[in-house]
């Protein structure tokens, strides 16, 4: 079988997000990849030494700058004729662009794949992950997004991807790129992060949110997260929010400070290795997942724990 | 400009889903069913176009059972003008649930598709893009803001990054995401209004569309529990833990 995986970047880099996504496909059999970009020269070249690529095809023209799913899909859909898997990673970029891409090609996506159990065979969450459907595809192509915390990262060199020139595709004219706010950060993203400290509605306000979580992972070189409510309340921006309509995580440790543990919440960092809650309510269903609790009052407890650590 | 907003009957969110004993599904007897909180706010969105004297009208579209009447039915009562049922006992994939709508679409030529990003079941996070690719509309995906401007609308989005804002052609496709807006709830004199409000009946076959499934659903099981740890008396015994771990400044 011959897959095409979408390699996110932001066009310079290659996203942690496609290293998963190529570990899925090779389950499947051959990993070709599609690098698609305004001046992607270098993130080509990046994507060529990821092991065990075979080709990197490359579609660089201004209407596929920022991944308009308009442009993007048709683009995918004809390089499909030559491929059997469509497999790109979970984020808000796959999302957009791989289902557009399946109606095209008339199969159904399968969204979110845990694993792979055979060449038409996977699982993936249903319920906020409460349950877990194996499915199994009867249509003549797959396409696919994949889980990111699910598979193991493919090494990011070692490989000898043969780049190919594509030059199909163009403006569909229907959408055009206004504008962005993305916040740069120069701690780790939240879907790579190894620690990750979130904070709930119980913080109570931006600058609780800034004095009380911010210096704890500054401490443990940590990533910044949130439940939905603190997000809602404005406490901090919507990239920060965990759970099953957010980012799904899964790092070696999550602080889960304030935050009750609704199962929207817990869908998205309940496979975390190791989860520490502190909370003043001793019923608060987030003891539950956690493998260290402590009931206090936040406000005392984490100006203390990040003197200590 | 019409606006069709497609809302699905599920599980209702505050419900914990329970996995049934033979592993075919999740147990949907006797529980709380509610319209998808992303519908809920499609609804309110294409409520306040109408509000703005952007919007003409409202239809709300379901695919379900017959039960699905009364998600219809709170759609209406929110402010929705008229709705259609699609009546079916099938499970409805998104890809055909994607292909009744495109029939509907070409029947009402709306200005605007306003659909939830995802179901709080299946979990796809697909309709709305495969409808967007059968039409040949653009989309708007994961909104956080919606504006007509003319023959346009911008939308801006929820994305990994923070937020993104597109331009796009209408007619177009919009998928909310959760901070688009507050739903409102439904009065009393409206839920007794919403009663004699239009309500057709139709079934997938009447737009020509195949449900049979291309994904089969082998089995569905628990997700691995995830048991309890211990409590710690005090931030020491935390730090000596998390130390012990390895995690320390
Ligand atoms: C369709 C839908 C999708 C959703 N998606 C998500 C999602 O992706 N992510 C998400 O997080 N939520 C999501 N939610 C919301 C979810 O249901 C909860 O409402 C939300 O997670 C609650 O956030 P919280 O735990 O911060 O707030 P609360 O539930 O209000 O909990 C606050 C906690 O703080 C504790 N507390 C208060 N004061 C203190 C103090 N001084 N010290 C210590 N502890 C204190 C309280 O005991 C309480 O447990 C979704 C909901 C819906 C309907
Ligand atoms: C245990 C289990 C087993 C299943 N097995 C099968 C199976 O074997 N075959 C099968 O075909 N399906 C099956 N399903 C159903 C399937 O998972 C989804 O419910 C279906 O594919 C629709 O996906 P979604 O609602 O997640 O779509 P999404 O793409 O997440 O929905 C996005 C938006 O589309 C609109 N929408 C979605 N559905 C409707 C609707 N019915 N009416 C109106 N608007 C709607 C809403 O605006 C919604 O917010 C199963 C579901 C479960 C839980």
């Amino acid at each position: 079988m011959k897959t095409l995986v979408w390699v996110e970047h932001d066009g310079s880099a290659v996203k942690d997000a496609t290293l998963a996504a190529v570990t899925a496909a090779s389950k499947l059999g051959e990993v070709h990849l599609l690098v698609a970009g305004a001046g992607v020269d270098g993130v080509a070249k990046a994507a060529a030494q990821i092991a065990g690529v075979g080709k990197v095809h490359v579609a660089d023209n201004a209407a596929f700058g920022h991944n308009l799913p308009e442009n993007i899909a048709p683009l995918v859909a004809e390089l499909m004729a030559s491929h059997d898997a469509f497999v790109a990673p979970a984020t808000t970029t796959g999302k957009n662009i791989a289902p557009r891409v399946a109606a095209l090609l008339d199969v159904m996506q399968i969204s979110e794949v845990l694993s792979v159990e055979g060449p038409k065979t996977f699982t993936r969450p249903i319920y906020a992950g409460n349950a877990i459907a194996t499915v199994e595809s009867s249509d003549p192509k797959l396409v696919l997004t994949v889980r990111g915390t699910a598979f193991e990262k493919a090494a990011a060199t070692g490989g000898s991807g043969a780049v190919e020139a594509v030059s199909a595709g163009g403006d569909a004219g229907l959408s055009s790129f206004v504008g962005a706010e993305i916040a740069k950060q120069d701690r780790p993203e939240l879907t790579s992060a190894k620690i990750i400290v979130s904070g709930g509605r119980a913080l109570g306000s931006s600058e609780k949110y800034q004095e009380v979580i911010v210096p704890l992972a500054d401490k443990l070189g940590a990533a910044l997260g949130a439940s939905r409510a603190a997000v809602d309340a404005g406490y901090v921006p919507n990239d920060y929010q965990v759970g099953q309509t957010g980012k799904i995580v899964a790092p070696e440790v999550y602080f889960a400070i304030g935050i009750s543990g609704a199962i929207q919440h817990l869908a998205g960092m309940k496979d975390s290795k190791t989860i520490v809650a502190i909370n003043k309510d001793e019923d608060a269903p987030i003891f539950q997942v956690a493998d260290f609790g402590l009931v206090a009052d936040l406000f005392n407890a984490v100006p203390e724990l990040t003197g200590k650590i | 400009m019409k606006i069709l907003v497609p809302v699905k009957r599920v599980l209702d969110y505050n419900v914990k889903p329970r996995v049934k004993a033979d592993g075919t599904g999740v147990d949907l007897a006797n529980v709380k069913m509610s319209m998808n909180p992303f519908d809920e706010i499609g609804v309110e969105e294409a409520i306040r176009l109408k509000e703005k004297g952007v919007a003409t009208e409202i239809v709300a579209v379901s695919v379900g059972p017959a039960k699905a009447q009364e998600t219809l039915r709170t759609a209406l009562a929110m402010g929705a003008d008229r709705a259609i049922l699609v009546q079916t006992d099938d499970e409805v994939e998104p890809l055909a649930l994607a292909k009744i709508f495109k029939a509907i679409a070409d029947a009402e030529q709306p200005g605007l598709v306003i659909l939830g990003k995802q179901a709080i079941d299946g979990d796809n996070n697909q309709t709305g893009q495969m409808l967007a690719a059968l039409t040949g509309w653009a989309q708007g995906t994961f909104a956080s803001a919606v504006n007509v401007e003319g023959d346009h609308v911008s939308v801006t989005r929820e994305v990994d990054g923070g937020l993104e804002t597109v331009k796009l052609k209408l007619p177009a496709i919009v998928t909310t995401d959760l901070r688009l807006n507050e739903p409102r709830y439904a009065s009393l004199p409206n839920i007794m209004k919403a009663k004699s409000k239009p309500l057709d009946t139709k079934s997938p076959a009447d737009y020509g569309v195949d449900t049979t499934p291309r994904v089969k659903t082998v089995k569905v099981s628990e997700p691995p529990v995830r048991s309890a740890g211990v409590k710690v008396a005090d931030v020491d015994e935390l730090v000596a833990k998390l130390k012990a771990m390895g995690v320390h400044s």
